[in-house]
């Protein structure tokens, strides 16, 4: 599917039928020191093609969220208690373990933070990438060759085929991750969900990563969830962006929406934390004081109030749900902002 | 890997010499009198020739070298001798002769090693054929009543020694039990027993299971603790995460990207162990009567017999820089991130 000016298409994109759809998602992890509500009520979906951005602070519940929908949590101590997660007609938290299986690494790839511990030391590449075609596609060994040679071209590993019986250690980061990119597509996943895939990664890394994602999608047009924590990359490749904070989404709309007229406290906050380059030079870097919160019990009150500007009387004793503010956006926040302010 | 073997066997010469030296000097310098327990009624002028015969009174320079020469070359070479038929020239040369026994060390070595290779070795497998599952399960059901209960046997093979469970299971199988019960074991293991038919087979079997499950419970106390505590590091790595993101089997999971991965270190414990094969069972030795190499030990040391605590204390020296150099070319075949050239 080849696809013209992004923002163009994020209107027609809405009427689709979603890829994957998540309501009300709940997960609870029961540690000895008590429960952590990670995951509280999170609901979204993700059109065919579409790049969906997550962003929010480290620890508001991305990675648990992506890893509840397709069952990667080890239980115990998580427990996905409820919601339903849609993907091809079924939901996949009342799936059994075979069909969960097919999904993973199947029509779902998963691409996480460290390259460098991802993947597995004593085994080649060569062996890592053929495991999921082997597996979900049937391929024989050749066949599995011939198709892994081809995957680690596309993701830009230069002598793929020499290069499958090389080890993890004999690559670089960004060549790992590469090399992670191309085990997630190599089933032609309908989704593609990336966490943080390039935190880890040196800057001018990072930059060929993006290159590369962005290129994928133009050749492959599966949908991909993007997370991350720097709303700054976010901005450059996704159709929408989902804002998560203490295991909640705040705000969802259209990439363009969000930076233009953000409608939650915490998405102005953050947006403010992004240093710009052009302008004059600011003695200080912003940030957000204080910490994002650990939930020990489901939330009756709004989570971002303690380090909120706008608090009304009304934060302490109702947790916000997302109210409509916008097309195609919306906003868990009492707070009216006026338009564009 | 290659060069690295050779170089580090050429290290191996110093190194043994040195002990060699060092063993010499501590078993010559101990106040042991070879004639000691030859009868009262000698007369000291006899003694004293007896010591000038057995060379006794030389430098002790000359003895090291002497002893050296047996048994770096008149032992290799009389054994050739008798293997080939070839005439070496090594017929009138004096052996290594052990003070108690008058005939030659190696030989009662050679006569002894068969019941301790049989009776250890047999432990040591079944030792290792019991801990490495058990050590798998426990970790994958980490604190399930499984693994509770290995802790505590293992707790148990770790904390009683040979010499007091051997004596327990004596007086459970072969006291307490009836002799015409079909549990009774024989206590003392009979070394002239030969298998010739089924029955002596059975014989032999039942002879062996007390000594075995007494040095089985510890082999399998060590090796399963371990083997727990590898696959638990293993098992919370990512590339485990990554392994179960591709769709793949719990149980491929577990048994190939885990445990491929733990038993590096597993492997090498048990290499490393397998010299006490040969000289670490010398207390059970002694408790169920086997006379094997571990016994002989003893009772040379126990009779002042020089050349036999010499020349045994370095053969299992000799074992243990071995298996030290085996242990190390295993990690590097096992380990793929090792490289030694
Ligand atoms: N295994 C676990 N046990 C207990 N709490 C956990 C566990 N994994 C994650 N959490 C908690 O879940 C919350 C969300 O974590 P995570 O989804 O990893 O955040 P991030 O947005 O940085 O990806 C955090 O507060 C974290 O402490
Ligand atoms: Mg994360």
């Amino acid at each position: 599917m080849p696809r013209g000016d992004l923002s163009d298409q994020s209107a027609d994109l809405s009427a689709l039928q979603p890829v994957l759809d998540v309501q009300n998602l709940k997960t609870v992890f029961k540690t000895r020191s008590g429960e952590v509500h990670a995951v509280n009520s999170v609901s979204f979906d993700v059109k065919p093609g579409e790049l969906l951005g997550v962003v929010g602070e480290s620890g508001s519940g991305k990675s648990v969220t992506m890893m509840s929908l397709i069952g990667l949590l080890p239980s115990p101590p998580a427990d996905v208690k409820d919601g339903r997660v849609i993907f091809d007609g079924v939901d996949l938290l009342k799936a059994d373990a075979k069909t969960l299986r097919s999904v993973r690494g199947g029509k779902i790839g998963f691409v996480f933070q460290d390259p460098m511990t991802s993947l597995n030391p004593v085994f080649t590449v060569g062996f890592q990438i053929a495991e999921p075609l082997r597996k979900h596609m049937g391929l024989g060994k050749r066949a599995a060759r011939a198709r892994s040679v081809e995957l680690l071209e596309l993701v830009g590993i230069p002598d793929a085929a020499r290069r499958l019986s090389d080890y993890p250690h004999q690559f670089s980061g960004g060549m790992r991750q590469r090399v992670m990119i191309a085990i997630a597509l190599a089933c032609d996943p309908k989704v593609l969900i990336a966490d943080e895939p390039t935190t880890a990664l040196d800057v001018t890394i990072q930059a060929q990563i993006l290159e590369l994602i962005k290129d994928l999608r133009q050749k492959l047009g599966m949908a991909i969830i993007w997370i991350t924590h720097d709303l700054g990359v976010i901005a450059g490749i996704a159709d929408r962006v989902v804002v998560m904070y203490g295991g909640q989404i705040v705000e969802q709309a259209p990439v363009k929406e969000l930076f233009g007229n953000p409608q939650h406290p915490y998405t102005r906050a953050l947006l403010e934390t992004i240093p710009s380059v052009r302008g004059p030079r600011e003695d200080k870097l912003n940030v957000i004081e204080g910490q994002p919160p650990i939930m020990g019990a489901a939330p009756t009150a709004c989570p971002f109030r303690a380090r909120c500007s706008f608090r009304h009387d009304r934060c302490d004793r109702e947790n916000p749900v997302r109210r409509t503010v916008g097309p195609g956006h919306d906003a868990a926040c009492f707070h009216e902002f006026s338009h564009g302010a | 890997m290659f060069n690295f073997t050779i170089r580090r066997l050429i290290l191996t010469i110093p190194t043994l010499l040195f002990i060699s030296f060092v063993i010499f000097l501590i078993v010559k310098l101990s106040p042991s009198d070879p004639t000691g327990n030859l009868p009262l009624t000698i007369p000291a002028e006899v003694r004293e020739q007896i010591r000038e015969a057995l060379g006794v009174n030389q430098p002790l320079i000359v003895q090291y070298l002497k002893w050296l020469q047996q048994f770096f070359w008149i032992e290799p070479l009389i054994y050739l001798e008798n293997a080939t038929g070839w005439d070496l020239g090594a017929g009138d040369a004096t052996r290594l002769i052990s003070y108690q026994t008058r005939s030659p060390v190696m030989d009662l070595i050679m006569q002894r090693m068969p019941q301790t290779l049989w009776v250890v070795g047999t432990a040591y497998v079944v030792g290792i054929l019991i801990a490495l599952p058990i050590g798998v399960i426990s970790a994958y059901k980490q604190y399930s009543v499984f693994d509770q209960v290995g802790t505590f046997v293992s707790m148990v093979g770790f904390s009683v020694p040979p010499f007091f469970s051997g004596v327990v299971v004596i007086v459970l199988f072969s006291v307490i039990i009836p002799s015409d019960s079909f549990f009774w074991l024989p206590s003392i293991y009979d070394t002239t027993h030969r298998v010739t038919d089924w029955d002596s087979f059975v014989y032999q079997f039942r002879q062996m299971i007390m000594p075995v499950m007494v040095l089985a419970l510890q082999i399998t106390a060590q090796i399963s603790r371990f083997t727990r505590a590898s696959m638990l590091d293993n098992l919370n790595q990512d590339y485990v995460r990554t392994a179960r993101a591709k769709g793949l089997r719990e149980r491929t999971v577990v048994l190939l990207h885990v445990l491929r991965n733990s038993m590096i270190p597993v492997v090498t414990v048990i290499a490393l162990g397998i010299p006490s094969i040969f000289g670490g069972a010398i207390i059970t030795e002694q408790v169920f009567k086997v006379n094997g190499l571990g016994q002989l030990l003893i009772l040379s040391i126990q009779g002042g017999d020089v050349p036999t605590v010499q020349t045994l204390t370095f053969i299992f020296a000799i074992l243990i820089v071995l298996f030290n150099l085996i242990a190390d070319i295993l990690y590097g075949l096992l380990d793929p991130r090792i490289r030694y050239d």
